[in-house]
């Protein structure tokens, strides 16, 4: 079975994060950046569907230079091939501009399975994988937490709503958003890390692609949420802050 | 032109959260002069013709056909663009549930537009609609537009608009649409929808409830969790990434894809506060956010905040517990 895991780069989750000059993004370079989550799970599952059925995985990412690190890993954690499809400001491009140039790139060589995380720590639109399908032209099933293959057969468990869960069958080639927590991801070996600077890692210029450049959807302003409530910070040390708040919750709150 | 509203169904029945979608759609047709048509699918609509119509819109526009029996991608956005190709909808709204995470943005990609998920706001500015989302794990809130000529898509998250203010009325006009569908269209065949466990936890019924996210670092903390939760006489539950570790029971899970909980006192312990989370929670009585980061997003919805370590807030937590009982 012949895998594409789609990876993205985010900033570390507990990185600091500053809005840019220009109020539209974050300033990336004090953002630590890693493997988006959800991906890591979908990388993951591809290792593990390549260990029961053979075949191969290959890591794409649509991103700036820099994401190269990601598929770096990717290898080292045991992926055969990596492609990342590199431009300046890849990191803000919106999904359909992100999907098309993925797209683009998976289509140049035949495939089973197209896998990717349910959605990105960053921006969170949680829909590369749906619009992928779309313009790969192959049935999906998003929010994927259970994958079974027999031949070119899959059975997949589908998350749903409040504990709910349902089973989809379909043909590959398919595709396929996985859920966090569908795995225990390995960490890349002394030994992965070394073959992993033998193995191919192809860069192309996502100008070459012949993708839109207009963005579809345009993050116009950035900004700090809005307080939906007053919040009252409880000052002091541990048990100064502790007493506080036990003293609040009987007599003001009275939830206790 | 209008602003279409694309109605959920389960099992036959219209899932709440398409009201609040609808109100949305109300507000944005009313900001934009358009009129609003509700949308619903499946493969015989008759049963809930009358509470569509009643409801305030100007139409209601039923796609019906045997292979929209049961949801499956493939079947939903071939019979949406083909009705949207003849309302050609200025807006088009969801609600931002599984199944339109699963169709919504392949629609949207079908005609060559995006797809703006899990809005919490909608305006109107210069005639465009402008959204509301939360991004970077709810560290911000960005405004966004959609660029281009034709249909807006986006989903609209729970919570976000008051589907009380719907108040029904006078019939609206009811239309049915021609779908042409084929078998072979259909790629993925879905099998029975399953609940996994029974449930033993309904934290939903749990007066007080101490939840635990990443910054318990460790299940060995664990029990420090339970102490606390035991001294509050209190439920303990999680976010997401506990359940996803196996440190607690996915039945424990709070948010989007757990349960949801209304209780007098929820006391999160180290959760930062993403959408996810805040959705299955947001409507407790008394919010109360233990954590280190002094700009984690939970704060936003706290009444009371602590920044500090939990492993020093917690133990001071039960100790002023114990002596003040």
């Amino acid at each position: 079975m012949d895998v594409v895991v789609c990876l993205k780069q985010v900033p570390a989750r507990d990185a600091a994060l500053r809005l840019s000059p220009a109020g539209n993004w974050i300033e990336t370079f004090d953002a630590s950046p890693e493997m988006n989550e959800p991906d890591a799970y979908a990388l993951e599952e591809a290792l593990r569907l390549k260990e029961r059925h053979g075949g191969s995985v290959t890591a794409f990412s649509a991103g700036p230079p820099e994401a190269a690190s990601v598929l770096r890993e990717a290898l080292a954690k045991g992926a055969d091939a990596a492609v990342l499809i590199e431009g300046e400001g890849l990191e803000q491009a919106d999904p359909l501009r992100t999907a098309r140039l993925l797209a683009a790139g998976i289509r140049r060589k035949p495939f089973d399975l197209v896998l990717t995380g349910l959605q990105s720590d960053d921006a969170g639109f949680g829909q590369t994988g749906v619009v992928l399908a779309e313009l790969l032209d192959v049935p999906h099933a998003a929010i994927v937490v259970e994958i079974a293959a027999e031949g070119d057969r899959l059975t997949v468990k589908q998350e749903l709503e409040a504990g709910w869960f349902q089973k989809v069958e379909m043909t590959a080639p398919a595709l396929l958003t996985i859920q966090s927590g569908i795995n225990k991801v390995r960490y890349a070996t002394l030994m992965g890390i070394k073959k992993a600077r033998t193995k191919p890692l192809e860069r192309i210029p996502a100008a070459e692609l012949g993708v839109s450049v207009e963005p579809a959807q345009k993050i116009a302003k950035l900004y700090a949420p809005q307080k939906s409530k007053q919040t009252q910070m409880l000052t002091g040390s541990a048990k100064e802050q502790a007493e506080a708040l036990v003293e609040k919750l009987r007599f003001e709150a009275r939830v206790l | 032109m209008s602003v279409v509203v694309v109605i959920e169904l389960q099992d036959g029945a219209i899932v709440p959260m398409s009201w609040e979608a609808l109100v949305a759609g109300g507000t944005a047709a009313d900001a934009l002069g358009e009129s609003l048509i509700a949308v619903a699918l499946g493969s015989d609509l008759t049963a809930i013709e009358a509470q569509l119509s009643a409801k305030p819109v100007s139409e209601v526009v039923l796609l019906e056909h045997p292979l929209l029996e049961r949801y499956t991608a493939d079947g939903y956005v071939a019979a949406l663009a083909s009705a949207f190709a003849e309302l050609k909808p200025k807006l088009a709204l969801f609600p931002h549930t599984y199944q339109v995470r699963d169709f919504g943005p392949k629609l949207a990609a079908r005609m060559g537009r995006a797809f703006v998920s899990d809005a919490v706001g909608l305006g109107v500015e210069d005639g465009r609609p402008v959204f509301v989302r939360q991004m970077f794990q709810g560290k911000f809130q960005a405004d966004v537009t959609v660029e281009g000529e034709g249909t807006v898509f986006a989903s609209i998250q729970s919570g976000s608009f008051r589907a009380d203010v719907l108040v029904d009325g006078p019939a609206s006009p009811l239309r049915r649409l021609d779908v042409a569908l084929s078998a072979d269209q259909i790629r993925t065949k879905p099998l029975e929808r399953f609940r996994e466990t029974a449930g033993a936890v309904d934290l939903s019924s749990a007066e007080r409830i101490v939840s635990v996210g990443r910054g318990i670092k460790d299940p060995e903390n664990l029990p420090l969790v339970e102490k606390l939760a035991a001294a509050l006489g209190a439920e303990v539950a999680a976010s997401r990434p506990i359940c996803d570790n196996g440190w607690l029971p996915l039945e424990r899970q709070v948010g989007s894809s757990g349960q949801t909980v209304a209780p007098k006192l929820y006391l999160a312990l180290g959760i930062s506060g993403a959408i996810q989370h805040v959705v299955g929670m947001k409507g407790s009585k008394t919010i109360v956010a233990v954590n280190k980061d002094a700009s984690a997003p939970i704060f936003e919805i706290a009444d009371y905040g602590i920044v500090g370590d939990l492993f020093e807030v917690a133990p001071a937590l039960i100790e002023a517990l114990e002596r003040s009982s």
